[in-house]
């Protein structure tokens, strides 16, 4: 059961791809009909079950922002939704609190974020391209070897690579948060995009190959162009686990002027009494703030790359 | 599952006979290795190379001042000694085997549910999926160590319903429990696996079935059931190697001590008090070549397992 993020890979069942023009609304009709069976009543308590059970997994969320605009002493009485005081001083002060601005460090998750992300997309398509249209020898010993990187934890290896980096005087830079990705490290991207590529018609490659055109240019000029949405999700998720990260970004960055995000809000917890857990959750709400938005308008991108690859 | 099969499925292809290469084949393979350099450099320097001195570290003792020093298998003896490695390991055990089939129900029923031709399903695939991309943050942390603080919103709840609250966190008999909670909450992730396995099963299975008079039970325990069995043990091999490298959540929300008396200590955050608290870089070496035995004798026994329950319909 191979699951395919290709488009011609998410057919319908066969019997629904039938020439007759009339056939496929009957069929679709009934489909529907058998699947809302089921009074109205108990689809309206599925609705119901569904719509709490969601408020209850959001609602820590929706406290936190709603506690954010509150006074510290009514954090810790108000468990409601309700806001009655607007305090946007928790914004003020939270972006203030640290040695820098919130927005540096912001800044510096930014570059790191977006070296990923350019890294992930050249590296990682050109190894794809590789593994999924060329013919080398040892090439499924190597896929094998790609497949199973993508399981290894990163503990095995950072040990002696923080030893190498620091070596190299690069400890306090970005460069080992994002030297790794230019090199392909994250090898479920070039799963993902193997798997993209097998999708798409070879045939398209072979008329190419007729026309003279070198692998080079089949990739930039055919391949590339097609997988665009295998570059989208790629490039959400690196958006998403670089901005998130936190293992590698503790480890490497210990200069407050290099901290990132996640580093950053973790020495403000650290460093302030819990009197000041308004300022705290606005800086969170903040941190949050991107994801949320790449969630929101990458959605689509996110759950077909997910339902491929089985990545968080 | 494609990751999985496409590793048990190479094994099968036949292993072409040596031959001399064509001109044409030869600057093929060139070609392929030009495309390749950036992953195969990766490959040497990220990877296999810090495997490889990551292993002989873990036959040393290092402090990252003075050169390392052979101890021989002093670090992995070391460990049947300390008992705080014990500890780290029977706390990630326990995180990893009830959080991780909690989860799996969670998300399972909920795809179950949602599947069949739900109206806003993508509406309430989005909510329930909002916190797996958010678990795994600073951020998310933070909120956990207020939520169930001894005056945190938990408390505030249960005051509301005349029940008297404890300190989740600062109680050793709760504390992990909250970052069991966590880890559930992220359910989303492999829901939205789920639901996409639950549609790759064709309709017209059921069409029968419901023509022969099979009763809905009958229909899941027949053709759901065996069908998304690739899908769960999927999830399930690739949940408990996440799980087991759970680092961020313990960390923040015991303000990287592990505590209350190492009731959060997972495996991985004394792996990092000992390698970049205390620099034993030899024995942090020692201990992420256990964790990654154990990972791989976990896939390994779930890959064995799977034998008798996972139905492959090809």
């Amino acid at each position: 059961m191979t699951t395919n993020i290709a488009p011609q890979a998410n057919t319908a069942p066969a019997a629904t791809r039938t020439p007759t023009k009339a056939a496929p609304p009957v069929r679709r009709k009934k489909r529907n009909d058998e699947e809302l069976s089921g009074s109205t009543g108990s689809r309206l308590l599925k609705h119901i079950v569904l719509i709490a059970f969601g408020i209850i997994m959001l609602y820590p969320l929706l406290w936190m922002l709603v506690s954010s605009l509150r006074p510290n002493d009514v954090i810790f009485r108000e468990a409601g939704l309700w806001l009655t005081t607007f305090e946007i001083s928790n914004y003020t002060e939270g972006w203030n609190a640290l040695q820098s601005p919130f927005g540096h460090y912001m800044i510096n998750s930014m570059i790191v974020v977006v070296g990923s992300i350019i890294g992930n997309l050249v590296s990682c398509s050109m190894a794809a391209y590789a593994f999924a249209r060329l013919k080398f020898r040892r090439r499924n010993l190597l896929f094998a070897i790609m497949l199973m990187t993508i399981m290894l934890p990163i503990h095995v290896i950072i040990v002696p690579q923080y030893i190498i980096f620091s070596e190299l005087g690069w400890v306090n830079t970005f460069i080992p948060l994002v030297l790794p990705k230019l090199l392909a490290t994250d090898a479920f991207f070039v799963f993902l995009m193997v798997q993209f590529i097998r999708g798409l018609p070879k045939e398209l490659d072979e008329a190419a190959r007729i026309d003279g055109c070198g692998h080079v240019r089949i990739f930039t000029r055919i391949i590339l162009p097609l997988m665009m949405p295998a570059l989208a999700t790629t490039t959400i998720f690196t958006f998403i686990w670089t901005w998130n990260d936190f293992f590698s970004q503790l480890i490497y960055l210990t200069d407050p002027e290099m901290y990132t995000v996640p580093v950053a809000l973790r020495s403000f917890v650290d460093s302030t009494a819990t009197s000041s857990w308004g300022s705290m959750f606005a800086m969170s709400i903040v941190s949050l703030l991107p994801v949320f938005l790449v969630f929101l308008f990458g959605q689509k991108y996110l759950v077909k790359g997910i339902a491929t690859t089985g990545i968080k | 599952m494609s990751a999985l099969n496409e590793m048990s499925g190479l094994k099968k292809e036949p292993r072409g006979k040596k031959r001399k290469l064509t001109a044409a084949e030869r600057k093929e393979e060139l070609v392929s290795y030009l495309f390749l350099a950036p992953w195969l450099v990766g490959l040497a320097i990220i990877t296999i190379g810090p495997m490889a001195a990551s292993l002989y570290l873990s036959f040393t003792d290092y402090n990252l001042l003075q050169p390392p020093e052979w101890t021989g298998l002093d670090n992995y003896l070391r460990m049947f000694e300390d008992t705080r490695l014990q500890n780290s390991l029977g706390v990630t055990f326990l995180y990893v085997f009830v959080s991780v089939p909690l989860q799996l129900i969670a998300a399972l029923a909920l795809a179950l549910i949602l599947d069949r031709g739900m109206r806003g399903l993508s509406f309430y695939r989005s909510v329930y999926y909002l916190p797996s991309l958010l678990g795994g943050s600073v951020a998310i942390a933070v909120l956990w160590r207020q939520i169930f603080g001894t005056s945190g919103l938990i408390n505030q709840l249960l005051a509301l319903v005349g029940i008297e609250g404890m300190g989740w966190i600062a109680d050793p008999s709760t504390a992990l429990g909250t970052l069991m909670v966590l880890n559930v909450w992220t359910f989303g992730a492999p829901m939205v696996i789920f639901l996409a396995g639950l549609r790759q099963i064709p309709t017209m299975y059921y069409e029968a079935a419901a023509m022969d008079g099979a009763s809905k039970v009958r229909q899941f325990t027949t053709i759901t059931a065996p069908l998304l069995t690739p899908i769960i043990f999927f999830n399930l091999v690739l949940q408990i190697i996440g799980a087991f490298q759970s680092f961020t959540q313990a960390f923040v929300v015991s303000g990287g001590t592990g505590g209350p008396a190492d009731s959060t200590m997972f495996f991985t955050l004394y792996l990092y008090q000992q390698g970049f608290g205390n620099f034993n870089m030899g024995y942090a070496s020692a201990m992420a070549w256990l964790l990654l035995l154990i990972i791989a004798a976990f896939t390994f026994i779930n890959f064995i397992a799977s034998k008798w329950w996972v139905f492959y319909d090809d």
